[in-house]
């Protein structure tokens, strides 16, 4: 890795990490109903939504009911986001008439926006209208995160209730995550986007005239390029602060227009994690422990910031492939060198590598480099991410959620080395909190791999494989681990917008939102109902170094326990044969 | 049940007005007041004739302009209505063969010693990369000059007035404007 990657490395995490504790204060706040003073103006827009939507903000709601309210609203979200897909040829803003989107896309899209994943089976340019990335696609990015920051509140509220028998009231925490974090914020970050230079604009495709004519395929000549451009601005920065990554293009945020300058992607990648991290500091702030939420953030850095290191240098080396063929893959003041395929000048290696782990750390998806075009071992630090159960920084609120789980499985654990009850955050862990947290961890584990085992024994599977050997068998892993655990990011190169992997992957991907989800919404039902356990001697405390390091443990041990064998598949073996390839 | 599903329908509505409609309009309303240019997709123009963008890179294979990226795109190199990456991994032999394409291509014309830069013989993510390094524009600068009939100098002098480096010196890599270059080097030639 050299000294600037480490650099720019340093620099961007201590920026996130100096925003992220008065954000997570800020947003904990507002969650309790008492935002900071100088954040009050956001009070009445909260109220008049009350209003609008005919919700009683007092109504308290047991935990199956808020399960109800989580269902029912996922469930319509669908519904609509189906329709305008369908509809859109005949709906208005629609300046390049593109036709209706085909059954199995549009199913999968819609599951795909409403699961808070964002995997993009259709490529955006050519098959959404700007109505439909405004009306369907944007407003679930919005909608999407606000449901995974409504459970964690309500998750951490259950730890701060005694035999209690309500979690609080699902509409209410919904509205406050759009009104007083996810607005807001994108509203701000929309404005700088643009003025580094992402298109805003509601205008058909751009005429350009060509300075060279070109060829392109069937021989034909071209003398102008059609330049796409719209409502771009609007949807990256929610995409980017929602953990959503659902892109406007279809390359996503490597596309020039979505992301043109360093400072855009720095901004872009800063919204990647600004939120997740920001959730560790409200979780504390809300169970009236900061440390605790300290302790969880410590984890997530330790386990993402030595991935940085070895995604970069792995991408660093380069492909020896190209190397043998007199191609000059060193790091210099001229070029950035490394492994260029898929990568944009203006981000070079270090940039891409941040990104990359960034995004499938946080279950964003969003991706600045094409990650089919990574080295072996770049694309297993971003595949492992993924596996871990987007736990390491997360979806907003969902990866912070997935943490208590694996915490709670942690002080389990512990529990039986020394033979004591269990406890966690003042709350004694029973056998029904612990099936529910197996639950969260196995079902998108099963997912992932019966899925992908389905996917490469069938001839319908493997039909769209783009690339040879173990590489392409990587593709169909990959697609599989990022719709079991709502990340989506892909190896693109896999054909994806097939009836089959629409279908199989839109499964997954409710499976790997609402397999979680539920089974942590009954943990709070449960939490709530138990008694306050006061800390005694025998309490494994949460918030030491030793706590974060058995954290850790169980993290990477149930994840290489799952995926070491398959991973030896494709990455692992892909890795040895392109070693072998340079002698 | 039923009351969960009216109550998600009506909020659903008014998050469509407030974040659908409210939110992209608001952004673009902005947008186009503070930053009118760069709103509609930093379009270069001239007269009345767009000549592409700021952001979006076009294909160059004469020898008297400098090349870009390869790009993956698929009804033409650098279509900026369907952008595209090759998704070759380290060992698809597509790979190869591009890069070798690449490679002969840029010896049929004069070019110095030594290696090759990396991003010269690879494509880039989106297949529109308005950039390259300032090393692979450098390994063009003989080719160029040779091909326009002027010095070597003259061309490095118009290369580093379109290079832009780090940001703050920290973020992102040192790279040269392909398009903005070469309209740069015909205006030069139609100014003599």
């Amino acid at each position: 890795m050299t000294g600037l990657a480490l650099l720019q490395l340093i620099v961007s995490v201590a920026v996130l990490l100096f925003c992220a504790q008065p954000l997570g204060v800020a947003i904990a706040k507002a969650f309790s109903g008492q935002p900071l003073r100088y954040l009050r103006f956001l009070e009445p827009v909260e109220r008049a939504a009350y209003r609008l939507c005919g919700i009683d903000p007092t109504e308290e709601m047991s935990w199956c009911r808020y399960t109800t309210c989580v269902l029912a609203f996922g469930f319509v979200s669908f519904v609509a986001t189906y329709a305008v897909q369908r509809l859109q040829f005949m709906l208005p803003a629609n300046p390049d008439a593109l036709p209706a989107v085909s059954h199995h896309s549009a199913f999968n899209t819609a599951v795909s926006f409403v699961t808070n994943t964002n995997w993009q089976g259709y490529s955006g340019e050519t098959t959404m209208s700007p109505l439909t990335q405004s009306l369907a696609l944007t407003v679930q990015n919005f909608v999407s995160a606000a449901v995974g920051l409504a459970v964690m509140f309500a998750l951490a509220r259950a730890f701060t209730r005694h035999e209690a028998s309500t979690i609080g009231n699902f509409w209410v925490d919904f509205l406050r995550a759009i009104v007083h974090v996810l607005l807001p914020l994108s509203l701000v970050l929309s404005v700088a986007l643009v003025s580094q230079g992402v298109v805003q604009s509601w205008g058909p495709a751009v005429e350009a005239r060509l300075l060279e004519p070109v060829t392109g395929e069937n021989g034909s000549l071209f003398s102008t390029q059609r330049i796409a451009v719209g409502p771009v601005a609007s949807q990256v920065a929610i995409k980017q602060l929602g953990t959503n990554g659902g892109g406007y293009f279809n390359t996503n945020s490597a596309h020039p227009l979505e992301n043109p300058t360093p400072l855009s992607n720095f901004l872009e990648w800063f919204a990647i994690l600004i939120i997740p991290a920001a959730c560790c500091f409200a979780f504390g702030e809300t169970i009236g422990d900061v440390r605790q939420g300290r302790a969880i953030l410590a984890a997530m850095l330790t386990i993402f910031l030595p991935l940085v290191v070895a995604a970069t240098m792995a991408e660093q080396a380069g492909n020896p492939v190209l190397a043998s063929l007199g191609v000059d893959l060193t790091h210099s003041p001229g070029q950035s060198g490394g492994n260029m395929e898929g990568k944009e000048t203006r981000f070079g290696i270090s940039a891409s590598a941040l990104w990359a782990v960034s995004t499938t750390a946080a279950s964003n998806g969003s991706v600045n480099s094409m990650h089919d075009s990574f080295t072996p071992l770049g694309g297993l630090v971003a595949m492992s991410l993924i596996q871990v159960g987007e736990v390491v920084f997360g979806g907003v609120g969902a990866g912070l959620y997935g943490m208590v789980i694996f915490a709670i499985v942690a002080v389990f654990v512990s529990g039986l080395m020394v033979g004591r009850t269990p406890e966690y955050l003042g709350k004694k862990i029973g056998a029904f909190e612990m099936k529910m947290a197996s639950l969260v961890i196995l079902f998108p584990c099963a997912t992932v791999l019966i899925g992908t085992a389905i996917s490469v024994s069938t001839i319908t599977g493997r039909a769209t494989i783009l690339n040879p050997g173990p590489h392409g068998f990587s593709e169909v892993l990959y697609a599989l681990s990022s719709a079991g655990n709502n990340n989506g990011s892909a190896f693109a190169g896999l054909g994806a917008n097939t009836p089959f992997y629409d279908a199989l992957l839109g499964f997954a991907m409710l499976i790997g939102r609402y397999w979680v989800m539920l089974p942590v919404l009954a943990i709070a039902g449960s939490l709530a109902s138990k008694k306050h356990v006061p800390e005694g001697a025998g309490t494994l405390p949460t918030h030491t170094p030793l706590f974060v390091m058995i954290l850790i443990g169980i993290v990477l041990v149930v994840g290489a326990l799952s995926y070491f064998p398959v991973l030896a598949l494709g990455p692992i073996v892909e890795h040895i044969r392109m070693m072998a390839s340079s002698q | 049940m039923i009351r969960a599903t009216i109550v998600s329908i009506r909020v659903l509505l008014v998050m469509t007005v407030l974040t659908g409609v409210l939110y992209p309009l608001t952004v673009t309303v902005i947008a186009r007041l503070v930053f009118p240019d760069r709103a509609e997709g930093s379009l270069i123009r001239e007269g009345g004739a767009v000549l592409g963008s700021d952001a979006i890179g076009q294909s160059f294979s004469r020898p008297e302009y400098f090349w870009g990226r390869l790009s993956a795109t698929s009804r033409m190199p650098y279509d900026a209505s369907a952008s595209s990456g090759t998704n070759y991994g380290p060992l698809h032999p597509d790979l190869k063969k591009a890069a070798e394409g690449r490679i002969a291509a840029l010896k049929t014309h004069p070019v110095p010693d030594g290696a090759i830069p990396a991003d010269l013989v690879t494509a880039s993510a989106s297949g529109l990369d308005p950039h390259i390094s300032p090393a692979a524009a450098e390994y063009q600068v003989r080719r160029v000059a040779s091909a326009r009939g002027i010095s070597e100098e003259a061309v490095r002098e118009v290369v580093r007035l379109h290079s832009s480096g780090r940001f703050l010196g920290i973020l992102g890599e040192p790279r040269v404007h392909v398009l903005r270059l070469n309209l740069a080097l015909d205006r030069m030639k139609s100014e003599r």
